[in-house]
């Protein structure tokens, strides 16, 4: 078949097909290029970076930008606060949206419609910053860690993808044969759906980890010690602000020399580190977010 | 079939209580962070003072209405947001469309998933990183703008990110480098659905690859692109403010002063409450009532809509 189509391939065709490849290369090389600078940069001297001359791989290759980063405490409690919130907040996120998915995708569910239009509301419209604001400081969670992980923990969103894929994937027979066998409703979410749900359950995990790990916001408002700060704030202050407090670097002599180098390199360096995580999960992310974004495609 | 009654509603309910013990918990969540703030949208029309609380406080009508409508920032505040949303939808969807046109023509598989892997990457990239990678790649002196500036020997070299006049492209088009990846995928998943049996009998036919692209796969994906777009709309308002508020700064204040960061502003920095809920709820409102207005249009002209 393959074959019969290349012989009607006809010139325009081809001439499309042309125009499409150097698109999508042009594409590529203009999204991955700023991202191959930063990364080239952070292993390059201070000098070469400052100069210039860093256009495609590194210059002078150093390390000193990473020792700054291992030298500067700031970053290394803002992963930890971070890695906390992420583990914590994205736990109970899922625990979540799975009790108010599994529920309301059960035809058996009596006032299952008052459920949806209450979420469905509550994606259209919103109080704001301010009353929401006032919600968090009236349960008295401000600059606890609590108001990391409560207030964003239910996603309407997720719970509507879970919801879809409950009622698309787990078949309402299972449930009558579970139900015949003596299994109750907690026991068949339990024993059954759960585990029928796995690929499900790690894209709404995932989903929920990655806007962890890069949301700023909650903490910008909630928190006040910078103690407690995730790894966003402390980027934000060393990125955007410009803000580099050298006073938390502890330096040896040998260190002190290089100590403009550290300075200049730990932008670029930090870049890197704190996009580890989620380039470990790249592989995973980009195979369960593509089913993910399909099952919530499904439309009832 | 029985008619529901109360008897067998009540049989119903008791007969499936774990359920409703299950959902309590997330409802509780969903009354306390996404209801609770609705009641507290009545400060707007209050006098909002610490002591006396939400409820306690003087209901004072719509001053703080007639107070922001008659703000000098109204315009220029209603004006930053719209600009920018409406010109990174305008760039963006037509950027998502092409990019999953384009990869859907590849017959190369490999090829295929390089370009994705790389387009979809900037998506997982922090707005924090984001606009730090901004900072760097577009500084004048030492990022690859300032770098290929005096390559080509330009004579002027602009601080792009204190410019005024070029907030909303950085805005739009950061946005295009970082989201075009992730809005191909839905419109590919769509494109994925298309009946092969269509294109095998076009090209019998003796279609041309771009008449197969406007007459079958444009028209496949047209209820997802409006689907997608009503969705948007209804969003305008609520521009992003994680982005916008690292971009901001004192040179490019304003243009780049939109209702969320003005609610942020004034509500937690000032701590002007009532203002702050005022504007922040007329934002709520238009967004819901464009979500209605559009998926309104959008039901009467085509053949999609979202509820």
């Amino acid at each position: 078949m393959n074959q019969a189509i290349r012989i009607r391939e006809s010139w325009g065709d081809r001439l499309l097909l042309t125009f499409v490849y150097a698109a999508l290369g042009f594409i590529t090389i203009a999204v991955a290029y700023p991202i191959i600078y930063i990364i080239s940069s952070s292993f390059s001297s201070s000098a070469a970076v400052m100069g210039g001359k860093v256009w495609f791989l590194p210059v002078d290759p150093t390390l000193y930008g990473y020792a700054a980063v291992f030298k500067y405490h700031q970053i290394w409690t803002g992963y930890l606060n971070s890695i906390i919130y992420t583990g914590a907040g994205s736990t109970l996120s899922v625990a979540l949206t799975i009790m108010m998915a599994y529920p309301i995708s059960r035809k058996t569910f009596a006032g299952r419609n008052i459920f949806v239009w209450l979420l469905l509301f509550a994606m259209l419209f919103s109080g704001g910053l301010i009353p929401y604001y006032l919600v968090v400081r009236n349960l008295h969670l401000l600059g606890t860690v609590w108001a990391m992980i409560l207030p964003g923990a239910l996603s309407i969103y997720s719970v509507i993808v879970a919801k879809s894929f409950f009622q698309s994937s787990i078949p309402n027979d299972l449930y009558e044969a579970a139900q015949i066998d003596g299994c109750s409703d907690a026991g068949f979410l339990v024993k059954v759906v759960l585990a029928l749900s796995k690929p499900v359950i790690a894209v709404l995990f995932l989903w929920s980890a990655v806007g962890n790990w890069n949301s700023y916001f909650n903490a910008l408002i909630f928190l006040n010690d910078a103690g407690m700060y995730p790894l966003q704030l402390v980027l934000r202050e060393i990125l955007v602000n410009n803000n580099v407090d050298t006073n938390s670097m502890t330096l040896s002599a040998e260190q002190l020399k290089h100590f403009e180098d550290m300075r200049t390199l730990l932008k670029y360096s930090i870049i890197v580190i704190s996009s580890i995580p989620v380039l470990i999960l790249y592989p995973f992310i980009q195979k369960y977010f593509v089913q993910g974004v399909m099952v919530g495609a499904i439309k009832e | 079939m029985v008619k529901p009654g109360t008897a067998t509603l009540k049989r119903r309910v008791l007969r499936h209580w774990q359920l409703y013990l299950i959902v309590l918990l997330p409802t509780i969540f969903l009354l306390t962070f996404n209801y609770v703030p609705m009641l507290g949208v009545q400060i707007a029309f209050k006098e909002f003072s610490p002591v006396k609380g939400i409820w306690g406080s003087p209901w004072v009508g719509g001053k703080q209405f007639n107070m922001f409508f008659t703000s000098p920032f109204f315009w220029p505040v209603i004006r930053n947001t719209l600009i920018l949303s409406v010109y990174a939808l305008l760039i963006g969807t037509p950027s998502a469309i092409f990019l999953a046109l384009a990869l859907n023509e590849v017959p190369s598989r490999r090829f295929k998933k390089v370009v994705q892997m790389t387009t979809y990457a900037p998506y997982f990239i922090s707005m924090v990183v984001l606009v730090g990678i901004l900072n760097i790649v577009l500084s004048p002196s030492t990022g690859i703008y300032g770098q290929f500036a005096h390559l080509l020997g330009m004579n002027q070299i602009y601080d792009i990110l204190g410019q005024e006049k070029a907030f909303s492209s950085l805005y739009a088009w950061s946005g295009v480098w970082q989201e075009t990846g992730y809005g191909a995928v839905i419109y590919l998943a769509s494109l994925a659905n298309i009946n092969p049996e269509l294109h095998e009998a076009s090209k019998i036919d003796g279609a041309s690859r771009l008449q197969r692209i406007i007459y079958i796969d444009l028209p496949s994906i047209r209820p997802t692109i409006i689907i997608l777009l009503i969705l948007s709309v209804g969003g305008l308002l609520s521009v992003g403010f994680e982005k916008v508020f690292l971009l901001q700064n004192t040179l490019n204040l304003n243009a780049s002063e939109v209702i969320s960061t003005y609610v942020y502003k004034i509500g937690l920095v000032n701590t002007n409450f009532s203002f702050a809920v005022a504007v922040g709820l007329f934002n709520s409102v238009v967004g819901f009532v464009l979500v209605f207005a559009t998926n309104l249009l959008a039901r009467k002209y085509s053949d999609a809509s979202l509820f």
